[in-house]
């Protein structure tokens, strides 16, 4: 039932939680809003009334969430590359930008363990 | 923690001067400098700044964007030539 911003739609949550399944819409956020409007963070999203949804959307409308949102995040990036600093050079590679170690672990950042082949081999 | 705001924006005192003068005079030559930890301020766009990495000067072209960073970050320290056996070792 619950549409907003385009193609969201949780139900059988609790609105505080609900809410947090747009981009851009967290714990905090989500609370502030329904703090906002005096609606309880208990109320499940398909409890709400067309008053209330449609107050919600409103405030909702007022933020940067999804599309817009992630391609601000994606400038930022591209501006780091463009000017060719340490984070930028950093994101080129798929490093962790902020000092972390590399050696092991990381793999959030370099992605699925590449094994490479032991290329020593003992002769006798 | 960032830096308190009160004190603006860090550039070495001499650079400062530097960059100001190289301004006033329409741009000749490069700025060599070893202050890694200055912050680029909008005087300096459109300058180039020969910045040490330790080992040599890197010459940095400051453009409006940099505006904001630190001289360091566009010099970099280190150099990655790939690990032994991978087959596009020592690509730049």
């Amino acid at each position: 039932m619950a549409r907003i911003a385009g193609i969201d739609l949780p139900r059988n949550k609790r609105g505080e939680i609900g809410l947090t399944y747009i981009f851009g819409i967290g714990r905090s956020t989500a609370q502030d809003i329904l703090d906002e409007l005096g609606i309880s963070y208990d109320k499940k999203v398909n409890e709400w009334n067309d008053a209330e949804l449609a107050d919600i959307r409103e405030k909702v409308g007022q933020l940067k969430i999804e599309g817009q949102l992630r391609s601000e995040v994606q400038m930022n990036i591209k501006r780091l590359m463009d000017i060719g600093c340490y984070r930028g050079i950093r994101h080129r590679i798929g490093l962790p930008l902020r000092g972390q170690n590399t050696k092991n672990n990381a793999r959030t950042r370099k992605g699925r363990r590449k094994t490479v082949a032991n290329k020593k081999k003992v002769t006798k | 923690m960032s830096r308190s705001l009160k004190k603006g924006p860090y550039v070495h005192y001499k650079l400062e001067k530097r960059v100001i003068e190289a301004q006033e005079s329409q741009k000749k030559g490069t700025i060599k400098t070893w202050s890694r930890a200055s912050m680029i301020t909008p005087d300096f766009v459109g300058l180039t700044i020969a910045v040490h990495n330790g080992n040599k000067f890197i010459p940095v072209y400051v453009s409006e964007n940099m505006v904001g960073h630190k001289l360091g970050e566009f010099a970099p320290t280190r150099i990655f030539r790939g690990h032994a056996g991978s087959k596009d070792k020592g690509r730049k």
